[in-house]
């Protein structure tokens, strides 16, 4: 009997609930992620000093490096689940899209980050005295942009890496030169809603993000098969 | 007509410069069940990784009800169902939650407890990370199961089993053949494998050195390797 096949975005979000759930499950790893993140931020405060002004100056930059060291963590754990007892190859051999693959799983990873993001903000909003900065719900479309930024190409790359043995190592290597435009555009956006933005830039930082989003979740959707597969 | 359920022609398959198949030639009838037996290292479980698309051949063709493995994998992993010595699972989720999310996968809603009772795991909701190679291999069964394949392919079904996960490997293969769907198995158990079956190949690196009924293979084997199981 040929099984009937559910709609991509059923198989998506069946993904995305799966891929929640395993983490949700493992807290240790999202306590440990949270952990190193928070831990960045307070040696960046502590290297710069008591110099307010700098630290606010710099804040945007903090946060996004910190995220971004964490992101690896996160990146490299959302393969390391399927292929520890080889489930990876279970789930191709369910008659699953594998865009549906990658798309739930670039969600999740995405939703993890923007997570992640809520958790480090308040944190450096009292180590870099970022109390005078208004309107800071305007942060989160450079963090669901910036986190999209680098969960996209992110889950790609942690596929190609998977079964490397120093996946550690290559997944940053490979990773980083890729998403300096997203990480430049975030830090930017992020830096104009907590320093203000006179000139009104933030929409166009904004649009760089959006645009790198769709081109590399556009692509990595079409390179995952290759990737997964022999 | 309609296709055979497996139909290879001249299948080869290498890893670097090393053929771990070489020109299998092999029909199997929908509904059939097959035993290949070989020692290790002989191509027993290429074979079944490529039967399941999951490895692409190196020269020749392999069809499944059909659809060529290597152009139509989609097709072709619709209709089987793989078990291999990994379990295919989440390690920090519980059994029920790992069917459920396969079965979510499907978009079927049905309750997974009765495939769990099926291959004999208790209802319980401790991670898999702690459960026993057996208990692992018996949800692997359950995960096959659950997919309701029209051609099973059981890569060493018996391993990591205890005698009473023995009967229950029997039973589903059974229950597979009854519901309709093609077996063939891969199995140092010759002679348990070999009575299960209608027909029996001896694989001996990668190529077919013998074919005949099911329950000979056991005799088969002792001529080809001196006795030695």
């Amino acid at each position: 009997m040929i099984p009937t096949r559910p709609g991509l975005v059923r198989q998506i979000v069946a993904v995305i609930h799966k891929d929640l759930l395993v983490e949700w499950r493992g807290q240790a790893r999202l306590l440990a992620m949270g952990t190193y993140a928070v831990t960045l931020l307070l040696l960046f405060s502590f290297a710069v000093g008591p110099d307010t002004k700098t630290l606010q100056q710099h804040a945007a930059g903090y946060v996004w490096l910190a995220l971004l060291s964490a992101s690896t963590m996160t990146l490299t754990q959302s393969f390391r689940v399927e292929t520890e007892a080889g489930a990876l190859e279970a789930l191709l051999m369910l008659p699953v899209d594998h865009r549906a693959i990658y798309f739930g799983k670039a969600l999740a990873n995405t939703a993890l980050l923007v997570v992640l993001a809520c958790l480090v903000m308040p944190v450096a909003a009292v180590l870099f005295d970022l109390s005078a900065a208004e309107g800071l719900y305007w942060l989160l479309p450079p963090i669901v942009l910036g986190a999209a930024g680098l969960a996209g190409p992110g889950t790609l790359y942690a596929a190609l890496t998977a079964r490397v043995a120093a996946q550690q190592l290559m997944l940053p290597l490979l990773l980083f030169p890729l998403i300096v435009p997203a990480l430049v555009a975030a830090v930017k956006s992020t830096s104009l809603v907590l320093q203000g933005d006179p000139m009104g830039q933030m929409s166009s930082w904004l649009i760089v993000l959006a645009s790198f989003d769709l081109i590399f979740w556009s692509l990595s959707g079409l390179l995952f098969a290759k990737v997964v597969e022999e | 007509m309609e296709p055979s359920a497996v139909e290879t022609s001249a299948l080869g398959r290498r890893y670097g410069r090393r053929w771990a198949l070489a020109r299998v030639n092999l029909q199997v009838a929908r509904g059939e069940r097959l035993l290949i037996a070989g020692a290790n290292g002989s191509g027993k479980s290429t074979l079944l990784r490529v039967l399941a698309s999951l490895l692409a051949p190196s020269i020749g063709s392999a069809r499944v009800f059909g659809h060529d493995v290597a152009t139509e994998p989609s097709a072709v992993r619709a209709r089987v169902a793989l078990l291999t010595y990994t379990p295919g699972v989440y390690e920090d989720l519980s059994a029920r939650e790992n069917l459920r999310a396969q079965l979510r996968l499907l978009g079927r809603d049905d309750a997974p407890e009765a495939l769990l009772e099926r291959v004999g795991l208790e209802l319980r909701d401790d991670p898999v990370r702690g459960y026993s190679a057996g208990m692992r291999k018996r949800l692997s069964f359950a995960r096959l199961l659950m997919q309701r394949p029209d051609l099973a392919l059981l890569d060493e079904p018996y391993g990591q089993l205890d005698p009473e996960g023995f009967k229950m490997v029997d039973g589903l293969v059974a229950e597979l053949s009854q519901a309709g769907a093609t077996v063939i198995m891969a199995s140092h158990m010759v002679e348990r494998a070999g009575a299960l079956c209608d027909r029996g190949v001896l694989i001996d690196q990668g190529q077919v050195r013998w074919e005949g009924p099911g329950p000979q293979t056991a005799r088969a084997w002792d001529a080809a390797h001196g006795g030695g199981r």
